[in-house]
């Protein structure tokens, strides 16, 4: 084997045989890790065991309203896009105790936080759009003046091995929106999947760490060039593509009464699939309940949609009172109001809305369609 | 030793949800179904240490029901005691209002943004408010009895539904005396009332608006302030000395749950307050 310095920034290459003891070495060092795995005919992500639990040798097929796995029986482990599933419901559960209250003798309330378990994960197999998205959701619970400790406890231990995307989905455009198919920094290892070997960029220490006593190779001439050639290709078969997203905000906080606000709302269902698949959606409620007694009360977070009709329901009134209203509140926001907020898109491509909306509504023909209206 | 750390807001950096405990000290009725909780905060150090600024609100919780946002309604230079007016409306408030001397509440706070009292220093200053609009304003009230003469004229528009549903009446002698000009209104009098009988935004009529020296505070029901807003612009009063406070579900104070979002703004954060400038791409916009 050959004698190859891993150090942050640097590349290295894998055997794809060695995968598997990668996985091992992560469960050595202590990581919970998470990798994409088939279940009811999709992708999932769970505890990842065994590199015999990733879906080699399948392909994912997706469309609006459409999403079929098909087994071709090839030798690659990554060549299957997500599913409905992202990686936010790690570090923002979809519904997760705040707290539970007790009320003592005399009638103070004793604060029980939940415990949290301290377990760093290691999320294996992020794509390049999941990484962005992850990245988003950072500028949303970690904030300067304060931090989400549900978010922040997962977050800050996390190890990411993204895989750049070298079979980009139907419905992905992570090419207009910058965030693939290559993987931007942030990742602490990122691999590029060839045919014999993982290309491996080390991204931080905690990846290189990873790497250390990993059968690795010098990359050679041709698989970096494969690598490159690779990504090349993929940034031409991307399934969908949105032209200059950073005209977006304008285009839609100053056309908010467009004709097509009519049109997408008589399809939308306000059925809430595109927020709940959507990796940087974060909208939360609270949900309280108590004993019958009154004195243990219990505080809740949940994942909620600005689709849903007591969104925005006030005493008085509800400032959304149609579905019109709703869906040109998530796409202005996600495409347009998210910049002044969080001096970014809110969308990172990934094309999860398109493939799982059940009336088949194409964000990237809706504000094609916006686009068309004013320009006409 | 550990050293005593003071702290003048009920925000934790580390756990922004989890609230801090105050007894209800006392509960002053101020018209049918409003009522003015003063709460004194258990943490030895809020109490008299708790900052906030004229127009920010707190989230006041109820184990197993959930939280309220409610404006603070009480001095900000004196906050041994800090008042909520609260209207019973909703399961929370409803809750509220069947509690007594004593009674523990969570309280997150203060959340949002504030009155422009920097920028009516050395102006004239019109205030107009609707009904429970009044408690999120009577902080402003309290800034100008204290510093008087920092203010040219000032002037109190308030409405409410009948003579009954008019809030804090036994303090508007001493606001008068105190050089506040108060006129009143409600939509409906009764057989004692000898006041005026309509809107607030009419009460512009009788009220000499200099445009080039006055700012104009408004908080109460959304069609009031639309009136109030065209009132004032019709004045030639600056979109900018036009000060508003929008109410929104909100359910963090944080700009995180995402429920009170208008456009570009998290009203819980960026709001409740807002120059009317920064609202006039959106007020007319219907249900956005």
């Amino acid at each position: 084997m050959a004698d190859i310095k891993l150090s942050t920034g640097s590349t290295a290459a894998l055997p794809k045989t060695a995968l598997g003891e990668m996985i091992d070495r992560l469960h050595e060092m202590g990581y919970h890790v998470i990798g994409p795995q088939i279940q009811d005919n999709t992708i999932v992500y769970k505890t990842l065991d065994s590199v015999d639990e990733l879906p080699k040798g399948y392909i994912s097929q997706q469309d609006a309203g459409t999403y079929r796995l098909v087994y071709t029986g090839h030798q690659r482990y990554f060549d299957t896009t997500p599913g409905a599933q992202s990686w936010k419901q790690f570090f923002f559960p979809p519904q997760t105790d705040l707290a539970t209250y007790k009320r003592d003798e005399n009638g103070r309330w004793q604060t029980e936080e939940q415990g949290k378990d301290l377990t760093p994960l290691a999320l294996f197999g992020v794509f390049p759009c999941d990484l962005a998205a992850i990245q988003i959701q950072d500028r949303i619970f970690l904030r300067e003046e304060w931090k989400d400790p549900i978010y922040w406890s997962r977050r800050q231990s996390a190890l990411i091995i993204t895989v750049n995307c070298l079979h980009p989905c139907g419905t992905g455009f992570c090419a207009s929106m910058g965030t693939g198919p290559k993987s931007n920094p942030g990742f602490d290892l990122n691999l590029t999947e060839l045919e014999d070997v993982f290309l491996v960029e080390i991204g931080s220490e905690s990846g290189r760490l990873v790497m250390e006593g990993l059968p690795v190779l010098p990359p050679s001439a041709f698989w970096l060039q494969s690598a490159q050639k690779g990504l090349d290709d993929a940034k031409t078969k991307m399934g969908r593509s949105l032209p200059h997203p950073e005209l977006l905000p304008d285009l839609l906080l100053n056309n908010l009464e467009a004709a097509r606000w009519d049109d997408v709302a008589q399809r939308c269902m306000s059925c809430t699939s595109c927020t709940q698949v959507c990796p940087t959606c974060f909208c939360w409620d609270t949900h309280d309940s108590a004993s019958l007694d009154g004195n243990v009360a219990k505080r809740q977070r949940l994942w909620d949609s600005c689709f849903n009709p007591d969104y925005t329901y006030i005493v008085g009134g509800n400032t959304r009172p149609n579905t019109r209203a709703r869906y040109r509140q998530w796409l202005t926001h996600k495409f347009g109001s998210w910049y002044p907020q969080f001096g970014t898109s809110g969308c990172v491509g990934c094309g999860r809305c398109i493939t799982w909306c059940p009336a088949k509504i194409d964000v990237t023909v809706e504000l094609a369609a916006i686009r068309e209206e004013v320009q006409a | 030793m550990i050293p005593s750390t003071t702290i003048s807001n009920a925000i934790s950096p580390s756990t922004p949800m989890q609230p801090y405990w105050a007894e209800i000290a006392k509960i002053v009725r101020e018209a049918p179904g409003v009522s003015t909780y003063w709460l004194k905060f258990l943490d030895p150090s809020l109490v008299d240490g708790f900052r906030f600024k004229a127009g920010q609100f707190n989230m006041i919780f109820v184990p197993g029901l959930g939280e309220v946002a409610i404006s603070i309604s009480s001095d900000m230079e004196d906050t041994r005691l800090v008042g909520h007016t609260i209207r019973t409306i909703g399961n929370v408030t409803t809750a509220i209002s069947h509690m007594s001397v004593g009674d523990i509440l969570g309280v997150r706070g203060p959340f949002g943004s504030w009155w422009g009292l920097d920028e009516c220093v050395g102006r004239d200053v019109v205030i107009a408010a609707g009904g429970i609009g009044l408690p999120p304003i009577r902080p402003v009230i309290y800034y100008i009895l204290h510093h008087r003469r920092e203010f040219g004229k000032v002037i109190l528009l308030y409405g409410a539904r009948t003579p009954n549903d008019l809030q804090f009446s036994s303090e508007y002698k001493a606001w008068q005396d105190g050089d506040i000009e108060l006129q009143i209104t409600v939509d409906r009098g009764d057989d004692a009332w000898q006041g005026r009988v309509g809107v607030v935004p009419i009460l512009f009529y009788n009220t000499r608006v200099d445009p080039h020296n006055t700012v104009i505070i408004t908080c109460g029901p959304e069609i009031m302030i639309r009136f109030v807003i065209f009132e004032a612009l019709a004045r030639r009063v600056p979109a900018d000395r036009i000060y508003v406070s929008l109410e929104r579900n909100m359910k963090c104070g944080l700009g995180s749950c995402g429920h009170c979002q208008l456009g570009p703004y998290f009203v819980c954060k960026d709001g409740p307050v807002f120059s009317f400038d920064k609202l006039q791409p959106y007020v007319n916009v219907e249900e956005f």
